[in-house]
């Protein structure tokens, strides 16, 4: 059991002949992933190493029967790959393109109201369940397959935690990188709520960011549902307000959407909060120790 | 991207949104010839990306030719310290000479992308003049709402609800809702993050006016609109920042003496933290992106020592699909291309890492090298100690 992807998640890539989805495509499949798949408008009827590509998602999935996309389509296309894939009935979209505007990203939401789609990101790592399914662009080697969730607004901040929960023998169940910006289609409730419910997961690492309140609202849903350990750890506590600090969604706007309240109300739903990026690692350590889960 | 008030004005009025006339100027001539043929009493208005400029001394009401080229005078080249500029303060520019307006009421109106509802959203109150972020503290009772939805538009019985709201009398809602109904179209088309007129003003003859007007871009939309680009005034950027957007960086100038070089954002702020933890104080954000090249990795560094009060640079890089190898190569060429006289400290982690580490033995470049992101941060902060 795992939380939306497994090793027998169909997947498909929109954006296959560009670079980005030609080499994340032939990496995620070395890893293990069925893809099997691609989709580019105008080149239907070939192939990229041997993985058929077609026009339309629609006439992708009737042909190979995916259940999950991902999609590497530059910004100015972006939200109309991920309309097309949501249309075409796909339980899970994952978009990994950075750059989309907000007011498409507007649009798209409001497109997916009533629709059975589950879409993560966009501007995101994408999501794996180590040694079975890995959708987007993190290393897949630092995983190890185990009982610990990661999700996270940030890339390389979560593959630094991975990283520290494998060498420290943590494996993990499933990793959800959510993206970095204001609006996406996976927030941190949506992911707490699947990982509060998988029996396959012990634990949750949770990795947000300054900007917003979709780390308050987790902690006020923590507060009230999660049965499981959690731990924290908020990036920008030495952040200027009203600078975008590089992910579109991390400023802090009004004075509102700072480290120190995200900490507090995380601290209040009796989190635990990593003292530092390098002791997230540690610090879930210890809370497996405490609730007996790691010896 | 922001642009200044009388840029948000012209683009307001193309949407049919009422702004008194006025005209922007460069010079002291230009704002007595724009005075003289507004009429008086004008209004002179410094113009530089910050709010609070009125109550800081950069909004001068004239009342003939001799005023109005004074305030020119006194207001070009002057640098303005608002409590949103920063104790440095800005350099005023431009002007905006506008007609002055008999005012009656003054009220707030703001269009935003909610993130929660992941929809624009209509604020509304009375308190015009006052900052929203104050109103919500204080009162956020008084603020008015209305979510727009993006098949729709915002709908003419929501502006009304908005308008009556605010206590407008009858023969001014229908003014009101062209008003907000313009607000709302420019908002969409033009790919708006942040749309604010503050005060909003009703006119002692009855009439609707944005006295001020603020826009912000979502840069991410921006590639739709390069007649909206052209409005970028470089000059109210910080020069380091607009260098690293060149080069496809993402930098933002801080205060200390530590410069950080980072892949990706979160792990460029959480580079920060440590830093901080650690004792120090960091010089700057820098995100190089995921694929960062020898090229990328080098304009870095220059970016860096362009920043006279850094001290020692911190490397911190979890390679996924930027390989440390690739970078180590890039960090050994950049040193040696700009002559790097400052200490070096560099954490790598991630895919090809012994390579990585090989290249930067190999170099003989005094690189000092760190385990992990904890002991980098106290290495960085110690070699920027002994330099200080």
């Amino acid at each position: 059991m795992s939380v939306l992807v497994d090793r027998r998640t169909r997947v498909l890539t929109q954006g296959i002949t560009g670079a980005t989805g030609q080499l994340h495509t032939r990496l995620c499949r070395e890893y293990g992933t069925q893809m099997i798949a691609g989709v580019t408008p105008g080149r239907g009827g070939t192939d990229f190493e041997g993985i058929p590509i077609f026009d339309t998602v629609a006439r992708a999935v009737r042909e190979t029967e995916a259940d999950a996309s991902v999609i590497y389509v530059p910004p100015v296309g972006a939200a109309d790959a991920i309309m097309e894939a949501v249309d075409a009935g796909l339980p899970v979209v994952v978009c990994i393109t950075d750059g989309v505007p907000v007011l498409d990203m507007v649009r798209v939401k409001r497109f997916l109201e009533g629709r059975p789609t589950r879409l993560i990101g966009p501007n995101c790592p994408g999501i794996i369940t180590p040694g079975e399914c890995k959708i987007g662009i993190m290393p897949g080697y630092i995983h190890k397959p185990g009982r610990v969730a990661v999700v996270s607004r940030s890339g390389t901040l979560t593959y630094e935690t991975v990283h520290q929960l494998t060498l420290l023998g943590i494996g993990q169940s499933t990793c959800i990188g959510i993206g970095g910006d204001p609006i996406i289609g996976t927030g941190f409730v949506d992911a707490l709520r699947l990982f509060n419910e998988d029996p396959a997961t012990d634990a949750i690492v949770l990795i947000g960011e300054i900007g917003g309140t979709a780390e308050e609202e987790a902690a006020s849903f923590i507060k009230v549902h999660v049965q499981k350990p959690v731990v924290a750890f908020i990036a920008g506590q030495t952040a200027p307000k009203g600078k975008r600090m590089g992910h579109a969604g991390a400023i802090i706007a009004g004075g509102r959407g700072t480290a120190a309240e995200k900490i507090d109300a995380f601290r209040a739903a009796g989190v635990r909060i990593a003292p530092s990026p390098a002791e997230l690692g540690a610090t879930m350590q210890a809370v497996l120790r405490e609730v007996r889960l790691l010896s | 991207m922001n642009i200044h008030e009388h840029q948000a004005k012209e683009l307001l009025r193309r949407y049919q949104v009422a702004v008194p006339d006025g005209q922007a100027c460069f010079t002291v001539d230009e704002a007595v010839a724009a005075a003289k043929r507004l009429e008086f009493p004008c209004v002179v208005k410094a113009q530089i990306h910050a709010g609070g400029r009125g109550k800081a001394g950069g909004v001068k009401v004239v009342r003939d030719a001799g005023e109005a080229g004074e305030a020119a005078r006194a207001l070009l080249g002057k640098t303005l310290v608002t409590h949103q500029t920063g104790p440095q303060g800005r350099v005023v520019r431009r002007l905006l000479v506008e007609r002055a307006c008999r005012i009656a009421r003054e009220l707030y109106l703001g269009l935003v992308v909610d993130r929660t509802t992941g929809r624009v959203t209509v604020m509304a109150s009375t308190e015009g003049g006052v900052e929203i972020e104050e109103v919500a503290a204080r009162t956020p009772e008084k603020i008015l709402r209305e979510t727009i939805d993006p098949a729709i538009g915002l709908a003419p019985y929501q502006a009304r609800r908005i308008a009556f709201g605010l206590g407008l009398g009858k023969e001014q809602v229908g003014k009101a809702v062209g008003f907000m109904a313009g607000l709302a179209r420019c908002f969409v088309e033009s790919d708006c993050s942040l749309v604010e007129i503050n005060p909003l003003v009703v006119t002692q003859d009855g009439g609707l006016l944005a006295l001020d007007a603020k826009i912000g871009f979502d840069d991410n939309g921006l590639f739709r609109h390069p007649e909206l680009r052209e409005l970028r005034d470089p000059s109210e950027e910080d020069p380091r920042e607009q260098e690293a957007a060149k080069h496809e960086l993402s930098y933002i100038a801080l205060d200390g003496n530590i410069g950080c070089m980072v892949n990706g954002a979160g792990l460029a702020m959480a580079t920060m933290d440590i830093v901080k933890a650690a004792g120090g104080m960091p010089a700057n954000f820098l995100d190089v992106g995921g694929g960062a090249s020898a090229e990328k990795v080098a304009a870095a560094f220059r970016i860096l020592l362009s920043d006279a009060a850094v001290q020692a640079i911190f490397i911190n890089i979890f390679g996924g699909i930027l390989r440390c190898d690739v970078l180590a190569e890039g960090v050994v060429q950049a040193a040696r291309e700009v002559r790097l006289s400052i200490p070096l400290i560099v954490r790598m982690e991630g895919t090809n890492v012994d390579d990585g580490k090989a290249i930067l033995a190999r170099s003989g470049l005094d690189i000092i090298t760190a385990s992990d992101m904890l002991d980098g941060a106290r290495k960085a902060v110690a070699a920027a100690g002994r330099r200080s």
